[in-house]
């Protein structure tokens, strides 16, 4: 049984958020909540490095240890889900998250928090119903259709990958070795490698005088 | 007399039995969580694959590798 998990590359990510958009269109979550975000380090700076966090569905997730009410569940393909009917919204969850995951919909005044919300690997969420209210409860429900979630298919240079754990790790691994080790911080060569020339083809002359 | 000895067993009595009324508690001991919530329904007993978790998995499987440009576009 495949166990999913997210990988994202920091070398290829760009930061477009097209990732964070395409997860909040697809699973129309409310105002204020982020299942997705992009987290740059060293902003502005040469060799700035983006990534993609959700929720990594954890295989030992603190969310599930910490929860009151036992609302969470790890599916049988290693989807960290939890049920919105059970939860009560304490906040344990963001507290024990290491990566911010956990969201809170500012459901009344007074700062009252509404259920929590998080990324749910496009699987819906645990129990039946109709799909109009799993749909709001927790969006949309991609696994059961055989695809990945939308953020991993959306991503425009596949620096966030999604999926079987070891499928993923191999496209990770491949894409490294293939790569190899640039002198530059960014750029390319580091994200795609060298460019090779087509076969049979010969080299462009230089041109002097143009960028 | 004899009412103010009555008054004193009786609050006597009271205090004991106040007292004692936490010594009937139950020790609760920390028992590791169980999901409480509703069952997690398979991904593969969707309409789209009726139960057939082979074909899921496969599904999946074409779905995730097609994350490798490597093998989606000929290599030149």
């Amino acid at each position: 049984m495949a166990r999913m998990k997210f990988l994202c590359d920091a070398n290829r990510c760009i930061e477009c958020n097209g990732c964070v958009t395409a997860c909040k269109n697809a699973n129309e979550t409310p105002w204020g909540i982020q299942r997705r975000r992009v987290i740059t380090l060293n902003d502005g700076v040469p060799g700035e490095r983006s990534v993609s966090v959700a929720c990594m569905h954890c295989s030992d997730a603190p969310c599930k240890a910490v929860c009151p009410v036992d609302c969470f569940v790890t599916a049988d393909n290693g989807v960290v889900l939890h049920d919105k009917d059970l939860c009560i919204g304490c906040g344990y969850c963001l507290y024990a998250c290491p990566f911010g995951a956990p969201q809170f919909p500012q459901a009344g005044a007074f700062g009252v928090r509404g259920k929590m919300d998080k990324c749910t690997f496009c699987q819906g969420g645990p129990g039946k119903g109709s799909e109009e209210e799993q749909f709001a409860k927790y969006g949309q429900n991609r696994i059961a259709q055989g695809k990945l979630p939308l953020c991993a298919e959306m991503c425009s240079t596949k620096a966030l990958l999604a999926g079987d754990g070891d499928v993923i790790s191999n496209i990770y691994r491949e894409r490294v070795t293939i790569r190899g080790k640039s002198p530059e911080l960014w750029g390319w060569g580091t994200a795609y490698g060298p460019v090779k020339a087509p076969a049979g083809a010969k080299p462009a002359a230089k041109q002097e005088g143009k960028s | 007399m004899r009412a103010l000895k009555r008054l004193g067993a009786a609050s006597l009595a009271l205090v004991l039995a106040l007292g004692l009324a936490a010594c009937g508690e139950k020790v609760t001991v920390y028992e590791p969580g169980k999901y409480k919530g509703s069952a997690v329904v398979q991904p593969w007993d969707s309409p789209q694959f009726k139960g057939d978790k082979a074909a899921w998995e496969r599904a999946l499987e074409v779905r995730a590798g097609d994350q490798n440009e490597y093998l989606r576009v000929p290599a030149r």
